[in-house]
């Protein structure tokens, strides 16, 4: 449904985009994670046939963005970021305009409104439909943004930051909404925050800095990503150097760090993919009479994942906006 | 086709809840008003009505600019260029709408100022051939100004810098033009009386038709509509 090769996006001097490529199968609901300026709406701007790209390709339900731009807009239903409105036209006089402009008939298009209406849960206060759209809340605003999206039943969704601005409650109902689509339409959304994507989505596509870190199903990701495992323990009875050089001679320990914890010492031991070293440090304990009261493994997550991630997002830009400055 | 009519529909409505429009229409009627009344008192009938129709295209000169403004460059502020420009509506359609939906509203305007010929049938006999070409001439201008206005309207998203570069243009042609044909130098004031709005238009409020003045001025529209297109055209590419 949506095929993306080596795709790269230049701000005058600034790299938004790094050749990405991606693919994304009919039905599915992809989530592009990533932190703040990883390049997500950059990406669904050259999608979207808003902007092009500077290099590399992307097609969406079989078209170019580029060079069968008119076919692709038909197919595709776009909510920007910060859902942009007419302050001075009403909702069903804009969802009307939209709908004109989707080449919806005239005698269809009171029925098409009052279909997405019901849906993105704008045809409850009564007097919804006739407000301003400049009145709205935000969360109105970004309903009547999706109830927009979905007027022509487009074959792709395409949503930066959907749930943004929403109570918990329209985020619970937004996720559930975004999943009714399937298998009828293809989703792709933005979101910084990993739980949401991991609830809603079936793929999750992870980009810092421009370019894609992880690329899977939730659970591809988290047999993917968890890397070392750590094991914690807390013991008692001996100097901390000896510990540590004990902790390190165990077999398989890539590292191993010790912090005081009252008078106990905190031994924290990375070892290798998949380990698990609880049993060696118990023997460890035990055969040197040292006391033991934790032990603990930690399979590291997906969020630490992310938090890594963006952690290295950040000390990058950091760097580069360091070096320019 | 259609698509370029609802959004010069969507155009035209977002007038009405407009405050810029109402004081800009109130200040051209009452403009235009004041000067009529002053004229007719001054010269009498005959020469009234030309002076109405000149002095209602230099209004213009501010008055299209300040209604023109907000066409793409609000689009460009709010962000709802990326939702129109994402809608499959073509460059074209959408510079033809905005500029169809600002036409509509300024027949509406100039609608208003029959109010004048009504009085002045009332008191005498006002000139048809003149009245009639006057609104000829008035409809050509505007087409001109107006493209002017949304080509100004596509260079940036604050509006007030694309009044000023509006004004500025028309100005250029209408005010320092004629004022070029008298003083300046041989090939510079022939180059002048060329493109001269206020002569083209003038051959119009005297009540005859020119053929020249089609020209120049659906020219310069469509000159105009077309450089709207290509800036917004290559806005996609920044
Ligand atoms: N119009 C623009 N001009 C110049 N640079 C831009 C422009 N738009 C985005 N950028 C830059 O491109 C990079 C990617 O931005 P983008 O908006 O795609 O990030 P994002 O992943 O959507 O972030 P966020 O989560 O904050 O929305 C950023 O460094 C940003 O500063
Ligand atoms: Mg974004």
């Amino acid at each position: 449904m949506i095929d993306v090769q080596k795709l790269t996006k230049w701000y005058g001097r600034v790299l938004a985009v790094d050749s990405i490529s991606f693919h994304v199968d009919k039905g599915m609901i992809v989530g592009l994670l990533g932190p703040n300026g990883a390049g997500k709406s950059t990406t669904m701007k050259v999608l979207t046939c808003f902007q092009p790209a500077s290099s590399g390709r992307a097609s969406v339900a079989g078209f170019d963005v580029l060079s069968q731009s008119l076919e692709v807009r038909k197919n595709v239903g776009y909510m920007p970021e910060a859902v942009p409105l007419y302050p001075e036209m009403r909702v069903r006089e804009f969802l009307a305009f939209r709908a004109a402009l989707r080449g919806i008939a005239a005698r269809e298009r009171a029925r098409e409104i009052d279909r997405v209406a019901e849906r993105c849960w704008l045809s409850q206060p009564e007097n919804m439909l006739n407000r301003r759209l400049g009145e709205l809340s935000r969360g109105y605003k970004q309903r009547v943004g999706l109830a927009e999206v979905l007027l022509h039943n487009p074959p792709v969704l395409i949503l930066d930051e959907p749930t943004i601005g929403l109570d918990p409650a329209q985020i619970r109902a937004m996720r559930d909404l975004i999943k009714s689509l399937t298998p009828d339409h293809t989703v792709i959304l933005s979101s910084h925050i990993l739980a949401e994507v991991e609830q809603t989505c079936n793929h999750i596509i992870i980009i810092a800095g421009g370019r894609i870190a992880a690329n899977g199903t939730p659970a591809e990701l988290r047999q993917k990503v968890v890397g070392p495992s750590r094991v914690v323990a807390e013991v008692r009875g001996c100097e901390q150097a000896q510990l540590l050089e004990a902790a390190k001679k165990l077999p398989g320990v890539i590292d191993a760090e010790i912090s005081p914890h009252g008078n106990w010492h905190r031994l924290l031991i990375r070892g290798g993919e998949n380990s698990d070293l609880r049993n060696d440090v118990f023997q460890m304990a035990a055969g040197r009479n040292w006391q033991l009261r934790e032990l603990r493994r930690e399979v590291a997550s997906l969020e630490d994942f992310f938090v890594q991630i963006t952690y290295q997002q950040n000390l990058r830009t950091g760097q580069r906006l360091g070096a320019t400055a | 086709m259609t698509k370029t009519l609802v959004l010069a529909r969507r155009e035209l409505a977002s007038y009405f809840v407009s405050p810029m429009a109402y004081i800009v229409a109130a200040l051209f009627l009452m403009g235009s008003g004041g000067w009529f009344f002053s004229e007719i008192f001054r010269q009498g009938n005959e020469a009234s009505l030309r002076v109405l129709f000149d002095g209602m295209a230099m209004m213009m000169v501010a008055a299209v600019p300040l209604l023109t403004m907000k066409l793409i460059s609000d689009e460009l502020r709010s962000g709802t260029i990326e939702t129109l420009m994402t809608a499959p509506v073509t460059e074209v359609e959408i510079v033809l709408g905005k500029f169809l939906g600002v036409l509509a509203l300024y027949v509406i305007l100039l609608a208003g100022t029959a109010v004048y010929l009504v009085l002045m049938a009332l008191y005498g006999q006002p000139d048809a051939g003149v009245a009639v070409m006057g609104y000829v001439g008035m409809l050509l201008l505007g087409t001109a100004f107006i493209a002017v206005g949304v080509f100004a309207s596509t260079l940036t998203r604050y509006q007030l810098v694309a009044a000023i570069i509006g004004i500025a243009v028309l100005a250029l042609f209408t005010l320092v033009m004629p004022w070029m044909v008298r003083t300046a130098s041989a090939p510079l004031n022939h180059l002048a009386a060329r493109l001269n709005v206020m002569a083209y238009f003038q051959d119009f409020s005297r009540g005859t038709f020119d053929s020249r003045g089609v020209v120049f001025f659906l020219g310069s529209a469509v000159l105009f509509l077309f450089l709207s297109v290509k800036t917004l055209e290559s806005r996609r590419w920044r």
